[in-house]
């Protein structure tokens, strides 16, 4: 991962009702008590987010949470009732109008829960309707939107409107569309939620593949947490328009900050997000059944481990760090500690 | 004694005094007046009367003759718009009737002819293929050929060539004010208010105005017919626009959409099968005002009608009603199957192929065009083969008339005196003091009381404008006519609910009436029971039975199924089902159709002043007549208050009923 942060969100406000601005004149943080007595909605409350080059960075709430107010903030679908975006190296929240056009054109690309598409248009004029927005000529556009489709797998079927398509096509669809325009940043809003969870499933894994292929940096809002945990480098865990805990997927399970965190993470499968080296011991052995790699998941290494009789070494960057033994797998695979 | 109490609540007790203090006064203001002798029981005192008529045909004199806007004067611009849409108007007559011609007078070179019967029906075929299918092409050609083969073709084609000029008009303006409303609150805000009296406004209300400033002709048809084709076109567009989905609009905006891209690529696009619907809409009430809008020399059906009202020729009538009848159907089916036509792929393939019936229609133009030169019945239906329905008509209606004569009078006098006149003289009798406290207290026991304070306001400008006695007239026929519109419109709609087949065919006989132009109905009625109340009634019946059953229909079919089959768990008979589940839980819609029949009555009641009903409507024909504008104004208005009441009310009714089912 490039530790370079895209995108810098620092104190960030989003209050609804009359006199929200006052609330927070010369860098107040009312409560929550104090936003109720108020009859203020705090959608988002002193939200600090930094986005780094290449991760896909996760937020997780239920609804009414106020990540869809937050990720709209951090697009500028909705304007911030006060803190500072830097986006790119620059304050996004003091770009004009033509400056927020240019670069929601150039930059940014955005996938929807409910996809969407332009009903009226087939699939290519919908692929390609963010470069007619910027004037590409038609030949251009097609080439690239032919692409980026050949890209989601929907070859063969441009010609078709978006009313003749399943949902998860209808959705591919979307994703060819936030891509087309090759976009540095890329939101995508619940965009797997209005599926049916086989579908869910299936999509996940061809996003997973794409990202593998193409290296975005993404912000990914979801409600659902192992959606979250699958997916994510990183997961910001929203309630009532606060962020309570950000973390990667294994440190949320490990050391949740809240007990609101620890209801999430209660039922997570800790195989799933436990890593080789919060598990290993450090060398002691002198025989060695393999060598697993130090970020593999529990659960990948499970099957080896439980066939092997002696531990196994951890390895990062072709150095030994450490052994795992039977006995720290099946600690985790059963739950205990 | 304790069953009789509970059914006295105070709110029954209020209906109660109210009604029975209503009687009392009515039946004795006379004696009240003469006992006092207290003329201003009775009669509104001349002296406090307002005379906003006069200050209005004053304004409208000032208008046309003085008003200067340092570079033109107010008749510069109406002619310089009476200009814009003559040019168009007098393209599409010289192409459908007249044909192209240099030079005026006697001098006049025919260039072109018109298009040939054969061509025009050649192109409405097309159309009705594109539209749909083969079904509706057949249909549409066959009622062109109507108008040919029965000798009604000139007369339909003024008739279309005012509809081809005012629907885009109406409908490229009413989208845009559309767009703008919805972009910006404050024209929302604005015009609300004028859309709601423009709807409840009657149309001859606005006629005399566009008679004074544009003259009689049919440029002032056309503009009358715009003005009364476009609110609707205006509030489809803002509810089809509001509808477009909001993640649509956010994906729009990521996508780096300028405002003006927004619009023009996102939002009327996405929106337009809705706006169709409101296309068809405004094509349906341009037909209806074209016709009406004959009294001011749109020419065309509506005149042919109504010469043959004036001369009493009977088949001419029926001949020229049916052909407005046809034309109806025709325009209608056709704008609705392209509102229902989505989504349609681009052929290929060479020119032929490509746009095939454009083609053929060129090459049908310039066959007939060329066949026309020398033969002539190409060119123009030749009147050899015209058919004449009339004296059929004649000797029918004679027929009728003359065998079912006793019959049909037996049932006027009987409602007449049964009902009509009781009625009026009830409602004829009010003082106008209590009429405007009673109207106030009724809408505040129901809405509140701002609407009570707005409706005895209301009421009152009527009285202050000295028209109390026609406002009774026409809360009487208007009473009168809603309730026997809904006596058989109720049961219709019910049975139609009930029964799946039954239902097909009264629904879609509803649909058939409700695109007819008011003015056709007056055509029958007038043959069989002649001029007065009782015909008046009659038409309007016919007019505003269609919501009264499709709201019914709809209200009965839109009941839960769970709670249905929870009915018939309990041991419901079928009766009972009907009687103690559907027809409560049907309630807020079955109020929703008594409100549309209230507002479709009056609009026809108005119209009805052709038949010499002695209402508000009369009075505003009468102005029109005169052409004094502000007598037919402030008649108008007062038919817009007592319509603006009557929805205020039945909608208050309803949503309280909703809220009293949860729905």
């Amino acid at each position: 991962m490039n530790e370079s942060v895209i995108l810098d969100c620092r104190h960030l406000w989003k209050l609804y009702g009359m006199g929200a601005e006052a609330l927070l004149d010369g860098g107040l943080t009312p409560n929550a008590a104090a936003l109720a007595k108020a009859n203020v909605i705090g959608a988002v409350r002193d939200a600090n987010v930094q986005i780094y080059q290449g991760e896909i960075f996760v937020i997780m709430g239920l609804s009414g949470s106020g990540k869809s107010t937050l990720v709209r903030c951090l697009s500028r679908l909705v304007e911030p009732t006060a803190g500072e975006i830097e986006f790119d190296g620059r304050d996004l929240l003091r770009a004009s109008d033509s400056e927020l056009i240019e670069i929601r054109r150039k930059k940014m690309g955005m996938v929807f829960q409910q996809f969407a598409l332009m009903p009226h248009m087939t699939v290519l004029e919908n692929v390609g309707f963010p470069l007619e927005i910027q004037g590409v000529d038609r030949l251009r556009r097609q080439a690239s939107a032919q692409k980026v489709i050949e890209l989601v797998g929907l070859k063969g079927r441009e010609s078709y409107y978006p009313s003749e398509l399943s949902g998860g096509q209808q959705q591919r669809v979307g994703i060819a569309r936030s891509l087309v325009v090759e976009p540095d940043l890329w939101f995508l809003d619940e965009p797997f939620s209005a599926l049916d969870p086989l579908i869910r499933r299936e999509m996940q894994d061809e996003f997973i593949r794409l990202q593998n292929i193409l290296k975005k940096t993404i912000v990914f809002i979801t409600h659902d947490f192992d959606e979250a945990i699958r997916l994510a480098d990183r997961v910001a865990v929203m309630k009532d328009g606060k962020i309570e805990q950000i973390a990667t997927p294994e440190e949320l399970v490990l050391n949740p900050k809240t007990d609101y965190v620890a209801d999430f993470t209660r039922h997570v499968v800790r195989a799933k997000v436990i890593r080789v080296q919060s598990r290993m011991d450090p060398v002691t052995s002198d025989r060695f059944a393999g060598e697993v790699a130090h970020d593999a998941t529990i659960e990948d290494i499970a099957d080896e481990v439980e066939r092997a009789d002696t531990p196994l070494k951890v390895m990062k960057d072709g150095k030994v760090i450490g052994q795992i033994t039977a006995r720290a797998v099946i600690d985790v695979l059963v739950g205990r500690g | 004694m304790q069953r009789l109490q509970r059914h006295i609540t105070g709110a029954r007790l209020f209906w109660l005094f109210l009604f029975a203090a209503t009687w009392a006064l009515s039946q004795y203001s006379f004696q009240i007046y003469k006992a006092l002798d207290a003329r201003w029981i009775i009669r509104f005192p001349k002296k406090y009367q307002l005379s906003l008529d006069d200050v209005i045909s004053g304004f409208l004199d000032w208008l046309v003759n003085i008003a200067n806007f340092w570079l033109f004067t107010f008749r510069d611009l109406t002619r310089a718009i009476a200009w814009v849409i003559e040019i168009p108007y007098q393209f599409l007559r010289n192409l459908l009737i007249e044909g192209f011609q240099t030079g005026l007078g006697d001098a006049a070179v025919q260039i072109a002819p018109s298009l040939s019967w054969v061509a025009v029906i050649a192109i409405v075929i097309s159309v009705g293929h594109t539209a749909r299918d083969w079904g509706l092409a057949a249909l549409v050609g066959a009622c062109f050929l109507y108008l040919a083969v029965f000798g009604q073709w000139d007369s339909a084609m003024v008739t279309l060539a005012s509809v081809l000029v005012a629907v885009p008009i109406a409908a490229v303006s009413g989208l845009l004010l559309g767009i703008l409303a919805y972009r910006m609150l404050w024209v929302e805000k604005l015009l609300r208010p004028i859309l709601d009296l423009m709807q409840t406004v009657p149309v001859f209300a606005y006629l005399v105005p566009v008679l004074i400033l544009f003259g009689f002709g049919p440029v002032a048809a056309l503009i009358a017919t715009v003005i009364y084709a476009m609110p609707p076109m205006i509030r489809v567009t803002i509810v089809a626009l509001k509808g477009v989905p909001g993640e649509l609009l956010e994906a729009a905006r990521m996508m780096g959409a300028t405002p003006r891209q927004m619009t023009w690529k996102v939002l009327v696009p996405a929106a337009t099968p809705m706006l169709m619907v409101g296309v068809n809409q405004v094509i349906m009430l341009t037909l209806n005002m074209v016709i009406i809008a004959s009294m001011i020399g749109a020419g065309g059906l509506g005149f042919e009608v109504l010469a043959s009202l004036r001369k009493l020729d009977i088949g001419g009538g029926i001949e020229a009603g049916l052909a407005i009848v046809l034309m109806a159907i025709a325009l209608d089916r056709t704008s609705q199957a392209f509102s229902e036509r989505r989504l349609w792929r681009q052929r290929t393939g060479n020119l032929m192929q490509r746009h095939p019936w454009s083609m053929i229609v060129i090459l049908v133009i310039l066959a007939t065009f060329l066949m026309g030169l020398v033969i002539p019945a190409v060119q123009s239906y030749p009147d050899a083969w015209i058919i004449s329905t009339g004296a059929f008509w004649s000797q029918a209606m004679e027929w009728i008339n003359v065998t079912f004569f006793d019959t049909l009078e037996v049932i006027k006098t009987a409602l007449l005196r049964g009902v009509l006149l009781p009625v009026k003289k009830f409602f004829v009798g009010i003082p106008w003091l209590w009429g405007i406290l009673v109207t106030g207290l009724i809408a505040w026991q129901v809405a509140g009381w701002k609407l009570g304070v707005v409706a005895a306001l209301m009421m009152g400008f009527i009285a202050a404008s000295g028209l109390w006695d026609k406002a009774m007239v026409t809360l009487y026929l208007c009473g009168v006519s809603v309730f026997i519109a809904l006596l058989i419109g109720t049961p219709l709609g019910i049975w139609a609910a009930q029964q799946p087949r039954a239902g097909r065919v009264i629904l879609g006989l509803m649909d058939t009436l409700q695109t007819l132009p008011s003015f056709v109905y007056l055509i029958p009625v007038v043959m069989l029971f002649r001029v007065g109340d009782f015909s008046a009634m009659i038409a309007v019946v016919l007019y505003a039975l269609a919501p009264a059953v499709r709201y019914a229909a709809h209200g009965i079919r839109e009941v839960p199924l769970h709670l249905l089959e929870a009915g018939k768990m309990a041991g419901c008979r079928p009766l009972q089902l009907l009687w103690r589940v559907k027809l409560p839980l049907a309630t807020p819609q079955l109020l929703l159709g008594l409100n549309q029949t209230i507002m479709l009555a009056l609009s026809m009641l108005v119209i009805t002043a052709l038949v010499g009903t002695r209402d508000l409507g009369q009075e505003v024909y009468i102005a029109l007549t005169k052409a004094n504008a502000g007598q037919g104004i402030v008649a108008g208005l007062s038919v817009a208050f007592i319509a603006i009441i009557a929805d205020r009310i039945v909608n208050a009714l309803s949503d309280n009923q909703k809220r009293r089912l949860s729905l």
